[in-house]
């Protein structure tokens, strides 16, 4: 491919010596200013070094050069931070005076707090929730409408503060679906009667003797959380048994093993650990899925 | 015969003798200066014409006025970017409407290559910014320092008071051009008659300033200082032209057929046995690259056809017909010494699909113009969760739609569903009703809409596949304009028919 340069017949100027399938290049000189540009760019560089932070340098321990200009990229990342900071705190004075209600009536700052509420729940509620709310057994999807502790803007503002049966918060969520068979409260069979009778708020029961059995031990023991009619109570978390929503799962064995193990699932409070303007903006948010309720008249 | 086309700087240089060790010339070379004449004639005539509309044009452009109403800009050429819209006097795009853009520039390529396989390098010649601006500030040297021999003569003389007065004068003129250059760009990007206060004020942005700098370096270095250098070592223009050359395209050209033998000529010699061409060096002394166009088709050469104004002028004095250099094609002196009547061949292959292209994007482009509307909207399905199931047994959905509303007032849209029986539409933190929404004047919204689906529906077999094709639409509530997009609603898949 490398031969010796040879000169072109057309033009008089030598060829590089380089042939790619008979094509060769002409071997003409640069022209100066291309020349000055090079050394142009290398005196830049030098300045660079100068004004930027450059060479690393043996100072007793290893350190760099600092550079006249005191630039520092750790320094711009922070400032630009702060600036953001600075940015965000505009709209979180106000998140913090305002109700709920309030924020929710100003497209702007409902549109912020929708924003921001997206942002922290990703980082924050996601791996229980799921990162679409959707939850898992055991963990509430958010975008429906049955909610246990209730699904109005204050309800919900209030589970994110205070957490659900989370000890160290004094105004936690508090109450308890015992395991009846493993307290020795219920027998065997009590507990699958119980379980044929609140299938059947369903209209799913299969063995109606069991179910009219089970009607009594309900009402002696159940009813007290989950009323007598099954839907349940938002001021203790019961669940509402007769719609189509299962925490945990509506077959015949989940419920079974719910009534026998019992159920305590744990939400922490975020009070103290988020400001009280994210807590906001989470609320907003969750409550805008989609089943967010309306308080009552 | 192929266009073969070669240096002329090299050409020009005496020929070294071969070195057979390998040893090397310079790496590098200076310019040479080039000091082109002012030559007169039908060629220079159509630069001045060309120069002045496309200068006029760049120049006055930013300042008419279109009346668009009280929400845009009355700017008729506009590039709005902090608002990201494109004002076109009658045109208005959007950011996702760029393909117009990129439509406009495959039609200027397009012409380019036409005009370039049918005349050669007619933009470098006569309508290239570049050759524009370099052809303003020579003339500029020129009013000041006086033509060709006396600027040769300026630089050669020792620096006195008369030297540094005109060479100041050239630049500060020059200096004075590029800013006006710089300046009027910046007018397309901004409302130009406020600008103007701004900029004379002091207090418009600081990215102004900056952009006018920029551009006031760059023309009076490229224009000023670098000239023919940008033509053949810096744009890769003349490069990709190389190629569109056929034996058929029409370039400026030395007809050597008529023109050699060359040689001094004294007024009453015969002209027999001789060519025409009498060495006088007018075609080499108004060449603003420095080549000699008798050496054939060349690299730098521009095609600006000043050298065909020189030759004829010579050519009207020594009483030779006119056309020595002339536009000519590469066959035609073929075609000459084989005794044929050479051929124009305007309709050849390249050009009949070069023209075809052109007419198809151009049909393409007007069509999509013509037929836009002003409105239009997109649908985003939620794909987490994929639907929700509710308490009582019905399901729901969520959907993103986002209302663009290109008109300049404010519209207000009905949203429609159809395609599934007994959806209801809902919509979070909604101010009015759910199926009612209110657009400002070019204005984009988006909408998050949730649809639901009773349970009855659900359970039917209308969503045994757990999924139902469905559409939304919003319909303008006072024109009835209406835009719509097909999704599809999802629920479980029905237990009857099994995973699948």
């Amino acid at each position: 491919m490398s031969d010796a340069p040879k000169r072109d017949e057309l033009t008089g100027v030598e060829t590089t010596g380089h042939d790619w399938d008979g094509i060769t290049e002409l071997d003409n000189p640069l022209p100066k200013w291309w020349l000055y540009i090079f050394y142009a760019c290398i005196g830049l560089s030098v300045l660079g070094w100068i004004w930027y932070p450059s060479w690393p340098v043996w100072m007793g321990e290893w350190t760099y050069l600092k550079g006249v200009a005191g630039f520092s990229k750790r320094a711009e990342v922070s400032r630009e931070l702060a600036e953001i900071e600075a940015g965000r705190e505009v709209y979180f004075k106000q998140i913090r005076a305002q109700s709920l209600e309030d924020i929710r009536t100003d497209p702007e700052l409902l549109q912020v707090s929708l924003a921001g509420g997206a942002a922290a729940f990703g980082d924050n509620c996601a791996p229980c929730h799921g990162s679409g709310a959707q939850g898992f057994a055991g963990f509430p999807n958010l975008n429906d409408d049955a909610w246990l502790w209730g699904g109005t803007l204050d309800d919900i503002h209030t589970t994110l503060r205070h957490g659900i049966r989370w000890e160290a918060d004094m105004d936690t969520r508090l109450s308890m679906m015992q395991g009846y068979l493993k307290d020795g409260i219920l027998s065997r069979s009590e507990v699958s009667d119980v379980v044929q009778y609140v299938l059947g708020f369903s209209g799913r029961e299969d063995d109606n003797e069991a179910a009219r059995r089970g009607a009594t031990t309900f009402a002696e023991i159940c009813s007290a959380c989950h009323m007598e009619d099954g839907t349940g109570m938002h001021e203790l978390g019961a669940p509402d048994l007769t719609d189509a929503i299962w925490l945990y799962g509506g077959d015949k064995d989940t419920i079974y093993e719910t009534v026998a193990n019992g159920r305590g699932g744990v939400m922490p409070a975020w009070a103290g650990r988020l400001d009280d303007a994210t807590i906001k903006q989470l609320a907003l948010y969750v409550h805008s899925l989609g089943g967010g309720e309306e308080p009552q008249p | 015969m192929t266009a073969s086309i070669t240096s002329g700087h090299n050409k020009a240089k005496a020929p070294e003798p071969p070195q057979p060790g390998g040893e090397e010339g310079p790496l590098y070379q200076s310019r040479v200066k080039i000091y082109p004449k002012r030559v007169s004639g039908t060629f220079r005539n159509l630069k001045w014409l060309v120069m002045i509309v496309t200068l006029g044009v760049y120049y006055v452009t930013p300042w008419l006025r279109w009346d668009r109403g009280a929400t845009a800009p009355d700017q008729a050429v506009l590039l709005d970017l902090p608002h990201r819209r494109f004002y076109f006097f009658f045109i208005e795009i959007w950011p996702q409407e760029v393909y117009y853009l990129t439509g406009l520039l495959i039609l200027a390529a397009l012409l380019l290559f036409l005009f370039t396989s049918l005349f050669g390098r007619v933009w470098c010649g006569y309508a290239c910014p570049q050759t524009v601006w370099t052809d303003l500030f020579i003339w500029v040297e020129r009013l000041v320092q006086g033509d060709r021999n006396k600027r040769m003569k300026l630089d050669k003389s020792p620096w006195t008071a008369t030297k540094i007065a005109k060479k100041s004068l050239t630049h500060f003129i020059w200096l004075v051009l590029s800013v006006a250059t710089g300046g009027a760009w910046v007018f397309y990007f901004a409302d130009a008659p406020s600008l103007m206060t701004g900029l004379l004020t002091g207090e418009a942005p600081l990215a102004a300033y900056l952009a006018i700098a920029g551009l006031t370096f760059t023309t009076y270095s490229l224009g000023g200082l670098m000239r023919e250098q940008v033509c053949t070592y810096m744009c890769p223009w003349p490069r990709i032209q190389g190629a569109m050359f056929d034996a058929d395209t029409f370039l400026v050209s030395y007809k050597p057929d008529r023109g050699e033998p060359r040689g001094p000529h004294k007024k009453g010699e015969s002209w027999d046995g001789r060519g025409d061409c009498i060495d006088c060096q007018a075609c080499v002394a108004v060449c603003p690259v420095g080549i000699d166009i008798r050496n054939g088709p060349q690299l730098e050469c521009i095609q600006c056809a000043l050298c065909i104004d020189a030759c004829n002028e010579i050519m009207d004095k020594i009483d030779r017909p006119r056309g020595l250099i002339d536009y000519e094609t590469l066959a035609m002196p073929d075609a000459r010494a084989k005794g044929e009547k050479p051929k124009i061949r305007l309709v050849r292959g390249r050009t009949i699909i070069y023209s075809l292209s052109i007419l198809l994007t151009a049909a393409v482009m007007g069509y999509g113009l013509l037929t836009r509307g002003d409105l239009e909207m997109s649908v985003l399905r939620d794909r987490n969760p994929l639907f929700v199931p509710l308490s009582d047994g019905s399901v729901r959905n969520g959907y993103t739609i986002k209302i663009l509303n290109k008109a300049h007032e404010t519209r207000n849209f009905s949203i429609e569903l159809s395609g599934m029986e007994g959806l209801a539409l809902s919509r979070p933190n909604a101010v009015d009703s759910p199926d009612r929404v209110t657009v400002a004047p070019d204005d984009v919204q988006s909408v998050r809409l949730y649809v639901t689906a009773p349970a009855d529906i659900v359970r039917s077999p209308v969503l045994a596949d757990g999924e139902k094709a469905i559409n939304i639409a919003i319909r303008d509530m006072e024109s009835g304009a209406v835009a719509s997009r097909n999704t599809v609603f999802r629920g479980p898949q029905s237990r009857s028919q099994g995973r699948r």
